[in-house]
């Protein structure tokens, strides 16, 4: 057993685990934060995406000991109150969405994306991006386009701050 | 329509819970005192099981019980059932191989359960699992379907001999024959259907909870039909009756068809439950999903067509082996029978057609319900065996599909289906000017001075779906109704809540059904609540799986509101002092027409419950209730032309354009039919470029995770360009056919026989991938 002190969705946090529960393990089993959730065993279907320290990482494929001093953001801690992240939104308007179990996943990893893209995104770049997300349901087509109108959206908001 | 009514593309209500992380799966749910459950699975495809050594196990911390195979039997926990009698063409009934629920003397397919570890922790029964020791006794296996039906090929169950679970045929040989006898031309094709896994993204859970002062079991489980899971788990698997369980299929992440069927893993989970005294879950792994959930499609076919000299088809003659895997799972039977053989005559005029389909066991994961359903399978021979008729006919694909074209409505096909509507030269139409299929030469043509191949294909489905009549399937040996329920409960306050038989897991209903109540009233969906999914709150429901909710779930809706609807205009009227006859409702209020005499619809609601000044005679409240039952199913039926290129270098294949042209009747929401017809494309292309589920000859499976089964990620796809076009359904009153899996019955044969355009060689297999292309174009 050890101690992992890591701050989630801008919380402090210490808990207790076993050395080998891995992080979506901490999030979902001992925080309760079941938005994060579990799609395969195999690092493949990015269902347990979340932010480390600002960048997408596969919460099933890192030891929770390893975000020891980290800060974690989750699917529940990307709106601000009552105000959805523009790609919450984004993923709503578009239908992005059919039965929710990958959104999670897809909504963190599509912000990284535009991130790292600085907002200048294709169709072809967000596809070829989204390849660790899988989704059963939408075919995609929904999801490029809440994705391309999100990079549109976090761009005028970062511009308003 | 409002814009929240009938047509209008509102966003979904549900969304809010699922993108802020909110949505409640069954594996996001904690019982006090709650133990974790890990099957023990058999590695072999077939097998003894010898002797099962739980005694390290049981000492580990945590460990609170291991219950094997023997113990579920010896409690009469009943084998699984097949809810759906089909008969030989020998009069025979199908040949059942019993199936309990943890095998305790024979394994017959890798994954299936033997004992179960219940601990206190997940990872604990997952180390204590590892300590229990089963001596298997390994037996011969065979997993292909030819393989299994040759003389001398390893034998699953005694009640099968020659692993045959039936030889069905369906149709007209004598008439069927002597329209080859005079056929002009005769066009003959082998195609096999590949096996497919569905992979719903949430893995399969439950949660058992038995309560023993009132001797009443819970059970949280991922159900696309809470209802039916009850119906079977009391009737037939004697758990509990049914007033003492409770079924509650909370959000589902996905069904497919996977999620129709009870397995065995509930089964265990509520015994056990009883069995430790404490509530015991269950959570699959991805590989679990691989062996465990049932698997689709598998068939191998011949089929010959008949032509006469003007090119019209005069019969139509198919013999398909369909492989059910090791057992009968609830609904297999009807799979490659009635909902495969009766679609035979995809939308072309056939007047003879004979079909026999020979059912066969063999050491794999048992096949059932995916999305489509036999209709995919059917769909796909018929489009296969068109295009190959076309380039042997050496005539248009296009034009020989309407030279065949049904166009007269009804038209009764020679197995057993009888279409309503449909208008198959429109939705062509449409695909083939959305996609400029006249430029389609010039464009192949600017292709090849590039280096490239490319192709065109073309695929009209139909498909039938809204299942559906309860007597004609239970003619046909269904074991259930296929109705719906649905009750409308409407507060003293105005606020509705819909109860519905039906089940979302990711089709919308708490959007579209608020939308017809919206339509009806005129009050916001904001004012509307879906409620579903719960044996104890919802009465009966047949539940969602071959694209019914709409069709039949939200029909038995419209019943029930037209009841609620008579009772608060006779309200209504009292309070206005005015005849019934002369209520409209407009805008969320009961109006005397052609006056301002008006009352609020809360105010109806109210006075309904107040009974202060109701109608002589009349009880109070406002509640109605209705069982609706079709009079036929719908059919769905479409044009999709899928243009691609091939490089020639790689066996490469690069969308070009995909579009897509379907006729579903009255569309609700139509941005939430397009998200279903996205969907359903995708699983159509996965299966003909990317998934197959794989075994080796001695029945292991050689794709059991994302590592080794190609799902389709968003690279793989093109973005698609669909369009309507519209007959109303006759059989049921909103005017609407299914739209659930029409993109999945559709899509494959366009891809596959654009890919064949494309290479200029026709046989090619699913899944078509580089490889399989490269060595097809390269062939000799």
């Amino acid at each position: 057993m050890s101690t992992v002190k890591l701050t989630v969705n801008g919380k402090a946090v210490a808990v207790d685990v076993e050395d080998r529960t891995l992080l979506v393990q901490l999030l979902r089993d001992h925080l309760n934060l079941t938005g994060t959730h579990v799609g395969c065993d195999t690092s493949q279907c990015g269902a347990c995406v979340v932010h480390v320290d600002g960048r997408a990482v596969k919460s099933c494929t890192m030891l929770a000991g390893q975000a020891d001093g980290a800060s974690v953001t989750t699917i529940e801690g990307i709106a601000k109150g009552d105000e959805l992240h523009p790609m919450q939104a984004a993923f709503r308007d578009n239908h992005g969405l059919q039965c929710g179990y990958c959104t999670p996943g897809m909504i963190m990893s599509a912000i990284d994306i535009v991130h790292r893209h600085g907002g200048q995104l294709d169709e072809t770049t967000v596809r070829h991006e989204l390849e660790g997300n899988i989704c059963r349901c939408t075919g995609y087509h929904n999801i490029v386009k809440a994705v391309l109108d999100a990079a549109g959206r976090m761009k005028v908001s970062q511009a308003a701050e | 329509m409002g814009v929240e009514g009938i047509g209008a593309r509102v966003v979904r209500k549900e969304d809010k819970r699922f993108i802020t992380g909110k949505g409640r799966y069954v594996d996001d749910i904690k019982l006090q005192g709650m133990t974790h459950a890990h099957f023990i699975r058999s590695p072999h495809a077939h097998a003894k099981v010898k002797k099962i050594d739980s005694s390290a196990a049981l000492k580990m911390p945590g460990v609170v019980a291991v219950l094997t195979g023997q113990e579920i039997v010896d409690d009469k926990v009943g084998n699984l059932i097949c809810g759906w009698a089909i008969t030989s063409k020998d009069g025979s009934p199908m040949k059942m191989g019993a199936w309990p629920a943890m095998a305790p003397e024979t394994v017959r397919f890798v994954g299936q359960a033997v004992a179960v570890v219940i601990a206190d922790s997940k990872n604990l029964a997952r180390d204590a699992a590892e300590a229990v020791v089963v001596d298997y006794e390994e037996l011969p296996a065979v997993a292909d379907i030819h393989a299994a039906i040759k003389a001398g090929a390893p034998q699953l169950h005694p009640e099968a001999p020659g692993n045959q679970v039936y030889d069905w045929v369906i149709g007209d040989e004598g008439a069927t024959d002597a329209a080859f006898a005079k056929a002009a031309n005769v066009v003959k094709l082998d195609v096999t259907n590949n096996r497919l896994a569905p992979n719903a993204m949430e893995p399969r859970a439950a949660i058992a909870d038995y309560d023993a002062a009132e001797e009443h079991f819970t059970l949280y489980t991922t159900s696309q039909n809470p209802h039916v899971a009850r119906l079977v788990l009391s009737a037939f698997y004697n758990i509990a009756p049914e007033h003492k369980l409770r079924v509650i299929a909370p959000d589902v992440g996905g069904g497919f068809g996977s999620k129709i069927f009870i397995y065995p893993e509930e089964m265990v989970a509520l015994w056990a439950s009883k069995k430790v005294g404490r509530p015991v879950k269950w959570t699959g792994d991805r590989t679990e999903a691989f062996l465990t959930d049932a698997h689709g499609r598998d068939h191998v076919t011949h089929a010959e067509m008949a032509f006469d000299a003007n090119n019209k088809i005069t019969g139509l003659k198919v013999k398909t082996y369909a492989n059910f895997g090791a057992y009968m799972s609830l609904f297999s039977s009807s799979v490659p029978t009635y909902l495969y053989a009766t679609l035979l005559s995809g939308q072309y005029n056939i007047p003879a057609i004979h079909a026999e389909v020979v059912g066969v066991y063999t050491n794999t994961t048992p096949v059932d319900a995916y999305r489509g359903a036999g209709r995919p399978e059917a769909s796909y021979l018929i489009e296969r065996l068109m295009e190959t008729a076309a380039r042997q006919l050496k005539v248009d694909p296009a034009q020989l599909r309407r030279t065949n074209f049904i166009t007269q409505f009804p038209h009764q096909t020679p197995v057993i289906m009888a279409y309503d509507t449909g208008d198959f030269n429109a939705s062509l139409d449409a695909a083939m000017k959305a996609i400029d299929y006249a430029g389609f030469a010039a464009r192949k043509a600017k292709a090849k001075a590039d280096g490239k191949l490319r192709g065109i294909g073309v695929s009209c489905y139909i498909e039938a779906c809204g299942i559906a009549p309860s007597k004609a399937v239970g003619s046909l040996g269904a074991g259930v109704g296929l109705w719906e329920s649905a009750e409308v409960r409407v507060n003293p306050v105005g606020t509705i809540e819909i109860l519905t038989g039906s089940h979302s897991h990711g089709q919308g209903h708490e959007t579209t059904f608020c939308q017809l109540v919206a339509d009806r009233l005129g009050v916001p969906i904001s004012q509307v609540s879906i409620v579903h999914g719960d044996t104890d709150k919802v009465q009966f429901g047949m539940g969602t799986y071959g694209s019914r909710s709409a069709a039949v779930g939200l029909t038995a809706i419209l019943k029930a509101m037209e009841k609620m609807e008579s009772k608060a205009k006779k309200i209504a009227a009292h309070a206005l002092e005015a005849s019934e006859g002369d209520i409209v409702i407009e805008n969320g209020e009961f109006k005397v027409a052609g006056t301002d005499k008006a009352i609020a619809f809360p105010m109806v609601a109210l006075a309904a419950y107040t009974a202060h000044n109701l109608p002589d005679g009349m009880e109070p409240g406002l509640k109605e209730s209705a069982f609706y039952d079709p009079s036929n199913f719908t059919f769905p039926a479409g044009a999709y032309i899928c243009e691609l290129e091939v490089d020639p270098g790689t066996g490469k294949t690069s969308f070009v354009n995909f579009v897509a042209a379907d006729d579903f009747g009255r569309l609700i929401n139509p941005m939430i039919v397009e998200g279903q017809v996205h969907g359903g494309l995708a699983q159509g292309i996965g299966q003909a470029l990317l998934e197959h589920a794989i075994y080796d000859a001695n029945g292991q499976p050689v794709t059991a995770s994302f590592m080794d089964y190609s799902m389709p990620r968003a690279d793989d796809l093109p973005s698609f360009n669909l369009s309507h076009t519209t007959t109303l359904c006759p059989g049921n009153p909103l005017g609407i056919k299914g739209c659930g899996e029409a993109g999945a019955i559709g899509a494959s044969a366009a891809v596959i026989n654009a890919i064949t355009d494309a290479i200029g060689k026709n046989n090619l297999e699913m899944p078509a991938t580089p490889d399989r292309v490269w060595r097809t174009i390269h062939a000799a």
